[in-house]
């Protein structure tokens, strides 16, 4: 008998070990790769497919926009500068490109000169720390502040820039958010007290979130000479972003299975243990679906709310560009419209993994 | 004084014009060690009654005397299988019973609840799925951890809201000897709430059919002096048990019938005929 469930022992952790290697490793069978192949394929395609209509379309639009430019020499300055306009336009001299939708080669073309850019301006500060190391260092054994490098921006911190005031947003929103949501959840008569607050300031648009939160923080930072742009950015997006989880984590809490609520009731648990260990773990799922939407909500509004707070991040980014107006300033908007693309879609994959860690209703 | 006391009890939901009484003039007394069983079709007001009895609901008038004590509340002392097993689907199999542990003996070391969970799952045989979810369980199982569960608090009574209704024959009859095993070990109180006249009469030593709600209230009891443990295969050829079976089933056929032909309410169906396209 001893033996026996000896045994037992060891064929279960074989077991364990065997389904952990399991999951750790994927099944690869033969269908399987064809059908990842055949997923890769149409994917590649696809995007190719969107490239060259991207192409065919600027190249349309260059066209429209060039032969304008030739026909305006024309009519108001004769064939002359007709020709030289041409000419000019043909030399691909950059002052006098038309000005339009710009082709994914240059926006390529963009994309390294940023990269390139934030090389040289990376060098540029490591070389300024070493140019006032000991300055610094003596400034600081002063008791003074050290002097900071103030020069521009390159295109990778910009892209942190907000990705860190996404991320405060966020916080800021799951902070206020999920403990309200809770409470009101919990109570019905603080549900309906809260209940117009949520309704009217639910739809309020970023653009109204961000003033009235300029207007309370510029007050508080008064006579204050630092830079509160990142300050107002981040809590003008937690405020904006921070509904759909408020509403998720009351509706979450509010419909709690009452089996759970009788099981707590009949193992006689306090208060506190009836919150945390059963209306919270049977909201989770819910309380989470709240947070992935409210990541998407802020990433989208951050964009609006940063170039009207003046924060340096890739909404100022995209606005500066625009009223540059410079040759290759077209192409950056479309660099920075591919990197918010492309972060929000990071994001939310980010969020859509930790929210299937938690939920318990998956399947496996 | 007897264990249990139901005395006059009356329970409405709902209102003024809209009350519909679900519970009226229930009485019933059990005695210490007693297996009770009540039978009656569904809706008619089963889980109600289970819930006066074990605090979750309080009766619209009438007491519930639990030791000669009135109940208010939930108590430990008296632990419920619930119908729909009623896990919780985030904790294993070993966290459901250790929850309820830790709350029914707050002052026992971590090691001793451990071990009082280790012998609950494995007196209903589970130890090798302790640690699995309830969703990775077939119905049956959940069905034991949730005994386990009720069984590891060490309630004086146990009370069973149609615990075996969802499984199917098999299950059923294996899990009916596993609790009747349990329960003869130390003889608790125990009452069973189920739909099934066979279960009721294979288990307990008194059943009482439930007159079908609203206003539902018991019938006359049904003594079982079949000597244990039943066999039953052998309960068939019984003439007792028979003869229990047939009046039992012949009280609630009957008032099924009367509960028929009260709602005999008569329809008056609109005059339509369909029309013809074809003209």
């Amino acid at each position: 008998m001893e033996q026996d469930i000896t045994l037992k022992k060891e064929g279960q952790s074989t077991a364990f070990i065997k389904s952990l290697l399991a999951k750790v490793t994927p099944k690869i069978q033969k269908g399987d790769i064809f059908n990842s192949l055949k997923k890769a394929g149409i994917t590649i395609v696809s995007i190719l497919l969107f490239l060259g209509l991207w192409h065919l379309g600027s190249k349309a639009l260059y066209n429209k926009e060039a032969s304008y430019k030739i026909e305006k020499a024309l009519t108001e300055r004769g064939q002359e500068a007709a020709d030289a306009e041409r000419a000019c336009i043909e030399s691909g001299e950059s002052s006098c490109q038309p000005n339009t939708l710009p082709s994914p080669s240059q926006v390529w073309g963009s994309l390294q000169s940023l990269i390139a850019d934030h090389k040289v301006i990376t060098a540029d500060k490591a070389a300024f720390a070493e140019k006032m190391a000991t300055t610094n260092a003596k400034l600081v054994a002063q008791g003074k502040d050290a002097i900071i490098y103030t020069g521009r921006a390159s295109f990778v911190d910009i892209v942190l820039t907000s990705i860190k005031t996404v991320f405060a947003g966020f916080l800021l929103a799951l902070l206020i958010a999920v403990p309200i949501g809770i409470v009101i959840g919990l109570s019905p008569s603080l549900r309906s007290a809260f209940n117009w607050f949520i309704q009217i300031f639910k739809p309020v648009s970023p653009v109204v979130w961000y003033l009235l939160v300029f207007m309370i923080v510029k007050t508080l930072y008064i006579g204050d000479s630092s830079d509160n742009a990142f300050v107002i950015s981040f809590i003008s997006v937690g405020l904006c972003a921070m509904w759909a989880t408020l509403v998720n984590t009351a509706m979450g809490v509010a419909s709690v299975d009452k089996d759970y609520i009788n099981v707590a009731k009949v193992l006689k648990l306090g208060t506190f243990q009836k919150v945390f260990k059963v209306i919270l773990p049977s909201s989770l799922p819910l309380i989470f679906t709240g947070l992935r939407i409210t990541l998407s909500v802020a990433w989208m509004v951050l964009i609006a709310i940063e170039l009207l707070a003046q924060s340096q991040g890739l909404g100022l980014f995209v606005w500066e560009e625009f009223q540059n107006g410079a040759n290759d300033s077209n192409a950056k908007i479309i660099v920075a419209m591919f990197v918010i693309g492309i972060i929000g879609f990071l994001l939310d994959r980010l969020m859509l993994t930790v929210q299937n860690m938690v939920s318990f209703n998956k399947n496996d | 004084m007897a264990y249990l006391e139901l005395n006059n009890i009356y329970k409405t939901y709902g209102e003024g014009e809209h009350a519909t009484e679900v519970l009226s003039n229930i009485n019933l007394s059990i005695e210490e060690g007693e297996f009770v069983a009540i039978v009656g079709f569904t809706g008619s007001g089963k889980t109600t009654l289970v819930n006066l009895i074990n605090g979750l609901l309080k009766p619209t008038s009438g007491e519930v005397l639990f030791k000669g004590e009135p109940v208010v509340d939930t108590s430990h002392d008296r632990g419920v299988i619930f119908q729909n097993y009623s896990l919780l689907p985030w904790l294993t199999v070993g966290q459901n019973v250790y929850m309820a542990v830790k709350e029914a003996f707050p002052k026992e070391s971590k090691a001793a609840l451990k071990k009082r969970v280790d012998d609950y799952v494995a007196m209903v045989s589970l130890s090798p799925a302790i640690n699995k979810r309830p969703k990775e369980l077939s119905g049956g199982m959940r069905q034991r951890v949730a005994v386990a569960r009720a069984l590891a608090m060490n309630p004086e009574m146990i009370i069973m809201d149609e615990p075996l209704g969802a499984l199917d024959a098999l299950t059923r009859g294996n899990l009916q000897d596993e609790i009747l095993n349990i329960w003869s070990k130390d003889k608790r109180t125990a009452l069973l709430i189920t739909n099934d006249v066979d279960e009721a009469i294979y288990m307990a030593d008194r059943v009482i059919p439930l007159k079908p709600g609203p206003n539902a209230t018991l019938g006359p009891e049904f003594k079982i002096d079949i000597e244990r443990p039943r066999d039953k295969t052998a309960l068939n050829d019984n003439p007792s048990y028979k003869k229990t079976r047939n009046a039992i089933i012949e009280y609630l056929m009957d008032i099924g019938a009367e509960r028929k032909s009260v709602s005999k309410e008569e329809y008056t169906l609109p005059d339509i005929a369909p029309k013809s396209f074809v003209a």
